[in-house]
C-alpha cells in the first residue's frame, strides 16, 4: 500500500484536485436539475398550455391569446389583481414599519428579551390555515370582537370589516401583518446587532438624538437586510392564498379574491388548466417586471464593488 | 364508536344485528346470481378512490365495502379528503398510468373530458345484464351514457334544494303551517324576523348561494325555464321577465340572513336551526346527518320541504364511480363486479340510510328510511318531476362562472339587468 502510494503520489494529488473541483458542481447538480426542469421547464410548459384550449387535460392546439382575452374580460380576475395591489402595498409597508419598530424596541436591551422575541416571532411559526380560522372567528361580528365589546358595554362598537365588500381585504392585511412582522423583527434585529457599538458611542459624544441616528445612520447601513426582507415579503404577496382561503374563502362573494385563488379554482375545481395557466403567466410576468430593475441594480452595484478590488 | 370496542354491550350487538340484517338481502342476491360469486381464481381486488371521509360518509362507504366483500372481492380503500383533491389524485393517477380500479366523481360533466380522452372502461355489459335502462332516472342515464356507452356506475342521489325548518322557531314565531309557496315563505320569514330570530340560516359561500338560487329557479321559475336556462343556456330565457323575477326573489331572500352569514359553513347554519335560533335553511339532504347527530328527527323537531306545490321538480345531484381503462382481465372483472354490487337494491338502501341520500332506484324497500327520504323516493317515481342540478348540464367551468356572477349579486348591489347580461356571458363560454 505504502509503496504504491508513493509511486503514484503525483497522480493522487491530481485526482484530489479534480475531485475538489468536481465536488461543488456535483453537489449543485440536483438543485440545478430541479431549477431547470422543475421551475424553468414547468414555466415554459405553462406558457405553452396558456395558448391552447386545454380543459382537464393538456391539448396541443393553438388558440393564440384567447385565454388572455377571456382572463382580462373576467371581472373576478381584475378584482383579484386590484386586491393584490392593495394587499401588497399595505402588507409590505406595515410589516416593515412594525417589524422595524419592534426590532428597535428589543434592541434597547429590554428585560425579558428572549421571551418577547419568542412571542413576536411565534405567529410566524404557526400555519395560516389554523391562525386564519382564529382570525375569522375574532373578526366575525356575531361572535367575535364586536360581540364581546358590545357585551362589555360599548353598545356602539362596530368592527365588521370581514363582512364588508369594500373593507374585507384590509382584514386579510391585518392578519398577515400580525404574522409577518415577527419575522421582519428577527431579521432586522440581527442586522441591528451587527452594527458597531462605536457608532453609537460616537453619536452620543456628538449629542445626536437616537431617532436621528436610526434614521440617518443605522437604516442606510441596514440596506442589504432591508432588501432581503422586502424580497421575502414580496414573494409572500404574490403567492398569498392560505390567508384568504382560511379567513374569507375569497368572500363575501368574490370581494377578497386574489390571483392565486383564482388560478387554483380554475386549475382544479373548474377543470380549465388553460385559463389557469394564462393567469399564472400574467402573475409571473408581473413579478419579473417588478423584480428585474431591482436585480439589475444589484448586479450593477455588485460589479462596481468588484471593480474596486 | 370506538368506546364499545372492548366490551360489546347491547347497543353494539344491536348494531351488528342490524348490519347482518342489512346484508342478508345482499347474500340472497348473491345466491341468485352464482355466476358473479363463484368465479375461480384470485379474489377480484378493487382499489377505490373516494372523498367520503366525514363520520356518516365513511360509515356509508363501509356498506359498499362490505357488500363487495360479501361477493368475494377485496376492497382497498383510498380515501382522499375534499372532492377537488380526490378528483385531482384520480386524474393524475389515470394519466400517470397507475389508475385505481374505480374513482368517485359527481353525477356531472366532471368526467366527460376523461371519457373523451378514451381513458375509461365502459360498463355496457353490466348495464345490459342488470337492465340499468329500466330503473335508472333519465337524468342520471344522460350523464353516465356518452355516445351510447355507459361510463359510470351511479352510487347515490342527493337533492340539494331541500328547505329545512325548525319547529321550535316556527312555534315561537307563531307560524302554524309550513309554507307552500313563495308568498307564504316570505310571510313566514317576516314573522320569524318579528320574533327576533334569524329568519334564513345561510352560509355565505358561493356554492351555498348557488343552492338558494337553484331552489328559487326550480320552484318559482318551473321546469321549462329551468331547462332553458341551465341546459340550453338560452339568452332569450335569461332576458325574460320570468327569469328576472327569479333573480329578484333570490336577492330578496338575502335580506333575511343575519350579519354573521358571510363565510359561514353550512353545518354551522344548520346548527342555528337545531338550536332554534333560526327558522329556515335551503340545503341538500346531507343536512339530515347534522340533525341526527343532535338526536333530532324529521317531523318531530324539524321539517323538510322538497319543494312548493305538487309538481315541484326534484333536482338530482349525486355521486358515481368511474372505472379507468385497463386491459388486465382480473381488473376488468373487479370493475364489473363492483359496478354490479353498488347498484344492487340492498346495497343502495344500506348506503343511503347512512349517507342521507336516496337510492338510485325506486324499486327498493324504503320502509326503514326516514320520512324525508321516503318523501323523496315517492317524488322520484314521477319522471316528469326529475331534473338535474346545474353541474349535470353545465361544464365545471360554466358552472363556476355562473356561480361567480350569482354570489356577486347576492353580496353586492348590482342592477338585475347587469346580472342577466353577465349570466349570458358566463354561460356562453365553454
Amino acid at each position: 500500500m505504502a509503496s504504491s502510494a508513493s509511486s503514484s503520489s503525483k497522480f493522487a494529488a491530481r485526482l484530489r484536485r479534480l475531485t475538489r473541483r468536481i465536488t461543488p458542481w456535483s453537489a449543485l447538480l440536483p438543485m440545478a436539475i430541479t431549477v431547470l426542469l422543475g421551475y424553468l421547464g414547468a414555466a415554459l410548459w405553462s406558457l405553452r398550455i396558456s395558448f391552447t384550449s386545454s380543459r382537464t387535460f393538456p391539448a396541443d392546439d393553438f388558440v393564440g391569446l384567447m385565454q388572455y382575452e377571456r382572463l382580462f374580460e373576467n371581472e373576478r380576475w381584475l378584482l383579484s389583481l386590484q386586491n393584490l395591489c392593495i394587499y401588497g402595498l399595505l402588507f409590505i409597508l406595515a410589516s416593515m414599519l412594525i417589524g422595524f419598530l419592534l426590532a428597535v424596541f428589543i434592541d434597547q436591551k429590554v428585560k425579558g428579551e428572549g421571551l418577547l422575541r419568542t412571542a413576536f416571532l411565534y405567529p410566524y411559526a404557526m400555519s395560516f390555515v389554523a391562525t386564519g380560522l382564529v382570525w375569522q372567528w375574532v373578526l366575525n361580528p356575531e361572535s367575535g370582537l364586536q360581540h364581546s365589546m358590545r357585551q362589555l358595554g360599548w353598545a356602539g362598537f362596530t368592527f365588521d370589516w370581514i363582512i364588508d365588500q369594500d373593507r374585507v381585504i384590509y382584514t386579510v392585511v391585518i392578519a398577515s401583518v400580525w404574522q409577518a412582522s415577527g419575522l421582519v423583527m428577527a431579521l432586522l434585529l440581527a442586522g441591528l446587532r451587527g452594527i458597531d457599538e462605536d457608532i453609537w458611542k460616537a453619536s452620543r459624544i456628538d449629542g445626536v438624538p437616537a431617532w436621528r441616528v436610526y434614521l440617518s445612520v443605522v437604516l442606510p447601513m441596514l440596506a442589504p437586510t432591508l432588501a432581503t426582507v422586502f424580497v421575502l415579503l414580496a414573494t409572500g404577496v404574490v403567492k398569498v392564498f392560505d390567508a384568504v382561503v382560511s379567513m374569507t374563502q375569497g368572500g363575501p362573494g368574490t370581494a377578497s379574491d386574489v390571483p392565486a385563488k383564482f388560478i387554483m379554482d380554475h386549475l382544479f375545481g373548474r377543470a380549465n388548466i388553460a385559463l389557469a395557466s394564462a393567469g399564472a403567466m400574467v402573475l409571473l410576468l408581473t413579478v419579473l417586471i417588478l423584480v428585474a430593475p431591482f436585480l439589475y441594480a444589484r448586479s450593477r452595484s455588485h460589479a462596481a464593488g468588484q471593480g474596486g478590488h | 364508536m370506538n368506546k364499545n370496542k372492548r366490551t360489546p354491550d347491547r347497543r353494539s350487538m344491536v348494531a351488528v344485528a342490524a348490519l347482518l340484517a342489512g346484508m342478508l338481502p345482499a347474500l340472497a342476491w348473491a345466491q341468485a346470481k352464482p355466476a358473479a360469486a363463484a368465479t375461480a381464481g384470485p379474489a377480484p381486488r378493487a382499489e377505490v378512490i373516494h372523498w367520503w371521509t366525514a363520520g356518516g360518509e365513511s360509515a356509508a362507504v363501509k356498506t359498499l365495502a362490505d357488500a363487495y366483500r360479501a361477493q368475494g372481492g377485496v376492497w382497498v380503500d383510498t380515501a382522499v379528503a375534499l372532492g377537488e383533491q380526490a378528483r385531482a389524485v384520480a386524474i393524475n393517477r389515470i394519466v400517470g398510468g397507475n389508475p385505481p380500479t374505480a374513482a368517485q366523481f359527481n353525477t356531472s360533466k366532471q368526467f366527460l373530458d376523461v371519457v373523451e380522452q378514451g381513458l375509461l372502461n365502459n360498463l355496457d355489459e353490466v348495464a345490459a345484464r342488470d337492465h340499468w335502462d329500466q330503473f335508472l332516472p333519465e337524468t342520471v342515464l344522460n350523464v353516465i351514457r356518452v355516445k351510447g356507452h355507459y361510463y359510470a356506475a351511479p352510487v347515490d342521489i342527493h337533492m340539494p334544494l331541500w328547505l329545512w325548518y325548525s319547529k321550535a322557531a316556527f312555534q315561537k314565531a307563531g307560524i302554524a303551517a309550513e309554507p307552500k309557496n313563495f308568498d307564504e315563505l316570505f310571510a313566514a320569514l317576516d314573522k320569524l324576523k318579528a320574533a327576533g330570530l334569524v329568519p334564513l340560516a345561510h352560509g355565505g359561500q358561493s356554492w351555498q348561494d348557488n343552492i338558494v338560487f337553484t331552489a328559487v329557479l326550480s320552484n318559482l321559475g318551473g321546469r321549462e325555464l329551468y331547462l332553458k336556462v341551465l341546459r340550453d343556456r338560452d339568452p332569450k330565457a335569461i332576458q325574460s321577465e320570468a327569469f328576472k323575477n327569479v333573480l329578484l326573489t333570490f336577492k330578496r331572500l338575502q335580506s333575511y340572513v343575519d350579519k354573521g352569514s358571510p363565510g359561514r359553513n353550512w353545518n354551522d347554519a344548520t346548527a342555528l336551526l337545531i338550536t332554534g335560533k333560526a327558522g329556515l335553511q335551503f340545503m341538500g339532504d346531507w343536512a339530515k346527518g347534522e340533525f341526527s347527530l343532535a338526536k333530532q328527527a324529521p317531523g318531530r323537531e324539524y321539517g323538510c320541504i322538497a319543494g312548493f306545490g305538487p309538481n315541484s321538480p326534484y333536482v338530482i345531484q349525486g355521486d358515481v364511480f368511474v372505472f379507468p381503462k385497463t386491459s388486465k382481465p382480473e381488473a376488468v372483472k373487479a370493475q364489473q363486479l363492483l359496478a354490479s354490487v353498488i347498484t344492487a337494491p340492498a346495497t343502495q338502501v344500506a348506503f343511503s340510510m347512512r349517507k342521507g341520500s336516496i337510492p338510485i332506484r325506486t324499486d327498493v324497500d324504503a320502509s326503514k328510511m326516514d320520512a324525508c327520504a321516503q318523501q323523496g323516493l315517492a317524488i322520484m317515481k314521477d319522471k316528469s318531476r326529475q331534473l338535474g342540478n346545474g353541474e349535470v348540464y353545465l361544464t365545471p367551468d360554466q358552472n363556476g362562472a355562473m356561480s361567480d356572477v350569482l354570489t356577486n349579486y347576492w353580496n353586492r348591489n348590482v342592477p338585475v339587468e347587469k346580472v342577466q347580461k353577465d349570466l349570458i356571458a358566463a354561460l356562453r363560454s365553454n
